[in-house]
């Protein structure tokens, strides 16, 4: 068994003024994720080190950091993918809690201004939908709200503190809302207006780093910026707003 | 001197924001109380994201045979005859209407040709019945729930991990805590308390639970003088992953099986003919968890420890549309292809029947004003869940604990928690900071051994006895604990104080396994094989000064108009 050689970044804002990457060695185990190296640390070295994880599965997007500089779930990365020199550090579009925890709680304040789902009018339950009208909307539920969209993405990185975008992760929610075959609101508007959509210059960061394979930019931010043009800069509507405003009607 | 500490007030304080802990949250909300929710981890991120399968409920769209009297019978036959006619009523009827009312809040499950929501097999539901988003419908289910509490005027304080309820005479009047990422603490004044912290599946080594399962709903509770029932009674999934072992213990959804996969060992017989002629692979989980066990023990496991599960006579087009999560899972985590390959897999600790003992009408626990729901209560699944019967679970009985908590709390007044109270809790806790201390992490890990080694599958007195032994060896240990460091977002701190639940549900579980001398659902013994007529009744456990007393009470009967639908227990 050979031993891994693992550098985590260690920082308390509270005692340190800045933070610096400290050199550990792990055991190696057969099939071991990063997260299992991290935690090794965590119960054998030293029980300070911070470290936010809950299912060790994939499902719950807790486990989220920059692993040799590239956002990645710590529970789904094989540390034998890594080589010799293994990084690993917060993710960088948030602010530091402690060491390898950050604070994400801008997101629900996101989730909020979002307007929520709101069926059609008149609807009788028992609903019916047609599975092929799911499927779009679906594929956007599979997110696990890791936020590595987020961290990866340059305006939500490099302009956390001044930015109106809500980033990748608000923009796959709302689409998802949207598409969702009985619901009644279009958030394409609100989007462009409050939620800095036009920011995205479609660089598709996210949807490569997006550990649930989730096509964010293709599928859900391109048709939302498609949907905003289509309500605001339409030639063709505007030229018939135009001639009505024109004729003094509405 | 006097520690600062954040003061809350509200009407219904939610522990746990799990599935139960937010529908709760939600009907408190919409009783127009000031409601709290506190959880450990990040709302959102509660074992609930677990659950693959689905949410069991009798709607018939895909068999139109079923109905609530069908769900009501594979209840209380499969949980073997110990679970609560009125809790396992008041679930097979209701859970229909708590599935109605997610799609409404935007969930979306799989459709039926005609458009309906589609239902699957599951083990030991007489018909398809299962509703469900692929191999994903838990997150569905957190993320609608969670976008509905976020909609609503409820506080949700994440992070904050409740070391202490608080009681005022005989009712519970709030709850004291640390936040994790300020590390502030905090005491809560409420007039109703809901625990929904979920369950313990963390006291096991090899376990499906994820980290926040460790039993700390169990402990608060039990402490303030709060009945238990039912506590040895662990459910143990007959597929978790082996290989590699890092993601040992992982689950492998019964929709697997659900969906056509068969269990096979080294020699590629399909042995389920052997256990289960009739219902197969998708017999009841304790029945093909002793299979797996049994055929592994007898030499014919796989080369990593487990038996094959084999889905792979499906299409790869089906295979990913059904169970997508369960394809990458062994694609990224153990490099097997499952539309090519067998999967290796093993029994593996899933779930507590047992629990916080609660009134069905109201929820409310044996304290006033203390309610509880979810996987931490107990009453519904008896001595054997059925899979998707812990989703409906929560829906169900979230929102009547959540209504219960809320007239609970109309007709009382907040009461202060005293001064003296919260600053000894808090020295408590803070005691566990020092620098020479014994490491949590090394108890947990023996304790978690100890448990998987000697209270699993196949039990017998001796090596319950050896369990306990081991448990008190380590409670001995517990006032060493120490850990280095500051109050912030210190794992090791909060690791001292699991680490005494988990000491606790350890006790109860081994004490219950080794009173109960009869083999039923998931408690076997290997020393009383039979089901026996004279155990049909539960394990209750009170605290009693520092000492753990145990009671028997016998199964409340089923009235005759329910008990017509029930085949009536046979014992041979």
């Amino acid at each position: 068994m050979k031993d891994v050689k693992l550098s985590i970044f260690r920082h308390d804002p509270e005692t340190e003024k800045e933070g610096k990457f400290v050199e550990y060695t792990v055991p190696y185990v057969e099939g071991m994720v990063v997260l299992d190296a991290v935690r090794y640390v965590e119960e054998n070295i030293d029980t300070t080190l911070a470290v936010r994880w809950n299912c060790k599965a994939a499902h719950c997007g807790s486990c989220s950091a920059e692993i040799n500089g590239k956002p990645s779930l710590m529970c789904k990365t094989r540390v034998e993918t890594l080589g010799d020199n293994v990084s690993v550090g917060p993710m960088k579009a948030y602010p530091l809690i402690k060491d390898l925890v950050t604070d994400v709680g801008a997101n629900w304040k996101s989730i909020k201004r979002v307007p929520a789902f709101k069926p059609r009018e008149g609807l009788q339950q028992p609903w019916r939908m047609q599975q092929v009208d799911i499927e779009r909307s679906k594929e956007f539920k599979r997110c696990i709200e890791c936020f590595l969209c987020q961290d990866v993405c340059h305006v939500m990185r490099e302009h956390y503190e001044e930015t109106d975008y809500f980033g990748p992760r608000h923009m796959v929610r709302a689409a998802s809302l949207d598409m969702h075959p009985l619901d009644d609101l279009n958030r394409a508007r609100f989007l462009n207006e409050e939620g800095g959509l036009g920011y995205c210059n479609i660089t598709k960061c996210c949807q490569e780093t997006c550990p649930e394979h989730i096509p964010i930019t293709d599928n859900a931010i391109i048709p939302e910026k498609e949907r905003a043009v289509d309500i605001t800069y339409d030639p063709i509507a505007r030229l018939i707003i135009g001639r009505k405003s024109r004729k003094g009607g509405n | 001197m006097n520690e600062s500490y954040n003061k809350v007030k509200t009407d219904v304080l939610v522990i746990g924001a799990g599935g139960a802990g937010l529908r709760a949250a939600i009907s408190a909300a919409d009783a127009g109380l000031k409601t709290t929710v506190v959880s450990k981890s990040l709302i959102g991120k509660a074992h609930t994201v677990m659950a693959e399968g689905g949410i069991a409920a009798s709607l018939g769209n895909v068999d139109p045979k079923d109905n609530w009297q069908v769900h009501f019978k594979d209840v209380m036959e499969e949980g073997v005859y110990i679970s609560n006619w009125r809790i396992a009523e008041i679930l097979a009827k209701e859970v229909p209407e708590r599935v109605f009312e997610l799609e409404k809040w935007g969930a979306l499950f799989d459709r039926t040709p005609d458009g309906r929501i589609l239902q699957r097999a599951f083990g030991g539901h007489t018909y398809r019945r299962l509703c469900h988003v692929g191999d994903r419908t838990g997150l569905e289910l957190i993320r609608t729930l969670q976008d509905q509490v976020l909609h609503r005027d409820v506080d949700v304080i994440d992070e904050l991990y409740i070391t202490q309820l608080v009681k005022d005479g005989d009712r519970v009047t709030g709850a004291i805590g640390i936040k994790m990422n300020t590390g502030e603490f905090y005491a809560i004044s409420a007039k109703a308390v809901v625990i929904a912290t979920g369950g313990a599946g963390k006291v096991y080594k090899v376990t499906s639970n994820s980290w926040e399962s460790t039993g700390d709903g169990i402990k608060l509770a039990y402490e303030i003088g709060a009945t238990l029932m039912d506590m040895e009674m662990f459910q143990f999934h007959p597929t978790g992953m082996v290989y590699p072992p890092g993601v040992r213990g992982l689950l492998v959804t019964e929709g697997v099986r659900g969906d056509g996969g068969i269990l096979y060992n080294n020699k590629m017989e399909r042995y389920m003919l052997r256990y289960s002629p009739e219902k197969k692979e998708l017999d009841a989980r304790d029945v093909v968890a002793r299979a797996n066990y049994a055929e592994i023990q007898a030499g014919r496991g796989t080369e990593h420890g487990g038996v094959y599960l084999d889905i792979s006579h499906k299409s790869p087009q089906y295979i990913k549309e059904k169970l997508p999560h369960m394809y990458m899972q062994f694609l990224e985590f153990a490099g097997v292809d499952i539309t090519k390959e067998k999967m290796e897999v093993a029994p593996t600790t899933h779930y507590q029947m047992g629990g916080i003992r609660f009134d069905p009408e109201t929820c409310m626990s044996s304290v006033k004003g203390l309610f509880a729901a979810g996987e931490v209560a107990c009453g519904l699944h008896g001595a054997n869940r059925l899979g998707g019967n812990s989703l409906a679970d929560i829906l169900v009985f979230g929102k009547r604990a959540g209504e219960g908590a809320a007239d609970f709390a109309k007709k009382e007044s907040l009461r202060e928690i005293p001064e003296d109270e919260v600053q000894a809790q808090i020295s408590y806790v803070l005691s566990f900071l020092k620098e020479k201390g014994t490491n949590p992490y090394s108890i947990m890990d023996q304790l978690t051994t100890a448990m998987s080694e000697n209270v699993g599958i196949i039990r017998d007195e001796e090596h319950l006895n050896k369990a306990l032994e081991k448990i008190q060896e380590l409670k001995k240990q517990y006032s060493s604990l120490g850990v280095p460091g500051g109050r912030r977002y210190n794992h090791g701190l909060l690791a001292c104080m699991e680490l005494k639940s988990m000491l606790i549900v350890s006790e109860v579980v081994v004490r219950s396994a080794l009173l109960r001398k009869e083999s039923r659902g998931a408690h076997a013994r290997s020393d009383y094989p039979k089901k026996s007529k004279e155990w049909l009744k539960n394990i209750v456990i009170n605290k009693d000064g520092e000492n753990m007393k145990f009671d028997y009470i016998p199964v409340q009967p089923t009235p005759p108009e329910l008990a017509q639908y029930v085949k009536p227990e046979v014992y041979s």
